[in-house]
């Protein structure tokens, strides 16, 4: 099988999100968006976690917190409409309410301006040394970004935060139905994420990552300039991430900390791509469909505890058994018929 | 702000009796983490584990925590072995330890606690012992028993290992394993053997410091999440794998998160030992007592 351009593959991809799309809009049940919703959401999560996990061999355990950042960049920024009139001259006011309140495609990316700076810095302070230390300290970044959160009483704090999220949205004289609104933006961020990764692949950039993932060392010594890549690859993991935080607020409609660096990111981001497998973009794309409708089934059928307990069994179990995922388990497959 | 000398004195104080406590939660780390180069970040999970058990047996036996967990060491120790026999076997033989094995410890962390959350339910626990309640008064000093106690039995857990380490074979054996696997092998010792224990140990310590974080604190199953950026950050400041630097870096996290949580309020705290964290490995990597 040939491979397809980016141009004709992000084609395919906007146009399957288009027929989906239309699939449940056909349906008009707002719960398919709200469950989709989440599943796509997953989809950015996971593919963004694989560009650096995946690609580079380098484990970030904060998911959960660059999704936050995202979702808390968004409530700072909706607040801060709220202040203007007290925060400023009459003047100067007028001009800011012609801005605010902002769209939500800007809230998007100034969430990925956010996750990316603080991505890069964390990168920038611990990827020199082993690579067990990122790790740890994405982990320990996670419960250090919740404390400031919490403490933070301008987004509400340890209280939470309220978001209206309006019933519907004037689009070119349509009017759209707000969560279809939302879904519609989650599926390109989701095309968009799979472009970029599948793109990273091909190129120089993903050749580049490879070798830091195969030998970090051999690479260095070959004139790979490995951290600028690990830079790049933890920039743009956490960019993404913050993206998809970004329009959370007005999904879920109230957003307390506990439930924006809820440990369900953190494990999910990990466990689906290293279900699906995590050479390529494949991977994440089908662990997070799979666990992503899995769970939405779970959680309405038995409770949030239990399938939770189900994605942290089948993730060791997975690393454990089939350590190339799902891809990998059906490419040995394929091989073994040939032969 | 006025900070007056009787409140700096017991702050300090406090954060002493912390430090102790945190050193008997991260020497299982700076076993596992800094002499087997084993990421085990499921170490914290264990400790909660350890903490429900001790709550389990003395809420329905009235035993004491501390008599449990030393009564628990074998199994955690049995517990670590296997835990460790799968990650060889799966990772570390493949050379995959880096990414899968972190995975693998992270899958273990999430699984314990969600099954604590599944069994025991999210409200907090605690235990009942006699030295929880009463304090020592000495002069203006306040000694709570309920953080006394841990402290010295964190210390003796803390003596025990380092004599271990230091004076018996298998000690140095564990010792040996980190510096150099192969020389190890020709000295006709066993390494995949001697990690084995040392993982068993570390496990095992993780029982202790469980029955003593339910005496300071009630727990309940995430927690442990919190120790994870305290117990690595000490770990690190430490030195990898050194035993004394190990305690110093526990003995000054305790004071400033004590100090932290005097003057700017509880709160803040946890935030603490990420700052020390991001701060060593930004200055010095190789901890105060580092090689």
């Amino acid at each position: 099988m040939k491979a397809m351009s980016t141009t004709k593959f992000s084609l395919t991809a906007v146009a399957i999100g288009t027929l989906v799309m239309a699939f449940a809009h056909w349906f008009q049940v707002d719960y398919l968006f709200f469950a989709s919703y989440t599943i796509l959401q997953f989809i950015v999560l996971a593919t963004a976690w694989n560009i650096l996990g995946g690609y580079c061999g380098y484990v970030n355990f904060g998911s959960a917190a660059f999704f936050a950042l995202g979702a808390y960049s968004s409530v700072a920024l909706i607040k801060f409409d709220a202040e203007i009139d007290d925060w400023f001259s009459e003047s100067v006011a007028t001009v800011l309410h012609h801005i605010f309140p902002l769209p939500i495609p800007v809230l998007i990316l100034f969430g990925a301006f956010v996750s990316g700076i603080v991505g890069f810095g964390m990168g920038y302070l611990t990827l020199r040394l082993r690579g067990s230390f990122f790790a740890i300290a994405t982990l320990a970044m996670a419960v250090v970004l919740q404390t400031l959160i919490v403490n933070w009483d301008f987004v509400g704090g340890s209280r939470g935060a309220y978001i209206i999220r309006p019933d519907s949205l004037e689009f070119a004289g349509i009017e759209i139905n707000y969560i279809e609104y939302l879904f519609a933006l989650m599926l390109l961020l989701a095309v968009i994420a799979l472009t970029t990764a599948r793109v990273i692949e091909r190129s120089q950039l993903g050749f580049g990552f490879a070798t830091i993932r195969d030998d970090e060392l051999a690479a260095e010594a070959c004139g790979v300039p490995t951290l600028r890549l690990k830079l790049i690859a933890t920039t743009l993991s956490g960019a993404f991430m913050g993206m998809a935080g970004a329009p959370f607020p007005y999904y879920i409609g109230y957003l307390q900390p506990a439930s924006a660096f809820g440990l369900e990111y953190a494990v999910n981001s990990i466990a689906m791509p290293m279900i699906g497998g995590t050479t390529s973009w494949v991977g994440p794309l089908v662990g997070a469909i799979l666990l992503g409708s899995a769970q939405q089934y779970a959680t309405v059928t038995i409770s949030s505890a239990v399938n939770l307990l189900i994605v942290g069994l089948m993730l060791v179990a997975f690393v454990i058994i089939a350590p190339n995922g799902l891809i990998g388990l059906v490419k040995e497959r394929l091989r073994r018929k040939q032969s | 702000m006025d900070i007056s000398f009787d409140l700096l004195i017991n702050a300090i104080v406090a954060g002493l009796l912390l430090g102790g406590f945190y050193a008997a939660v991260t020497a299982g780390v700076s076993i596992s983490f800094g002499m087997l180069d084993i990421v085990n970040i499921a170490h914290p999970g264990f400790v909660i584990l350890g903490s429900y058990i001790a709550y389990f047996i003395n809420i329905n036996y009235g035993l004491d925590p501390i008599v449990v967990s030393i009564l628990m060491l074998p199994i955690f120790f049995a517990l670590g072995a296997l835990v460790y026999q799968v990650y060889y076997l799966s990772f570390e033989r493949r050379g995959q330890e880096s990414l899968r094995g972190l995975a693998f410890f992270f899958g273990l962390l999430f699984v314990t606690e969600v099954m604590l959350i599944l069994v025991f339910g999210v409200d907090y626990r605690y235990v009942e012992a006699s030295y929880i309640g009463p304090s020592m008064h000495l002069g203006m000093i306040d000694l709570p028993l309920r953080m006394l106690v841990p402290c010295l039995a964190a210390l003796g857990l803390f003596a025990a290992i380092q004599l271990f380490i230091t004076r018996t074979f298998t000690g140095r054996a564990i010792m040996a394993v980190s510096q150099d696997q192969l020389a190890l092998q020709l000295m006709a010792a066993d390494p995949i053997r001697i990690k084995r224990i040392a993982f068993g140990i570390s496990l095992a310590t993780a029982a202790v410091a469980g029955a003593l974080l339910i005496i300071i604190q009630p727990v309940e199953p995430s927690v442990g999440r919190e120790y994870i950026g305290r117990v690595f950050a000490i770990c690190v400041l430490g030195g990898l794998g050194s035993m004394p630097g190990t305690l110093i870096a526990a003995l000054l996290l305790g004071v400033v998160e004590s100090l932290t949580a005097t003057f700017y309020g509880p709160s803040w705290a946890p935030a603490v030992a990420f700052g020390f964290l991001l701060l060593t490995l930004a200055f010095r990597p190789a901890g105060l007592l580092g090689r």
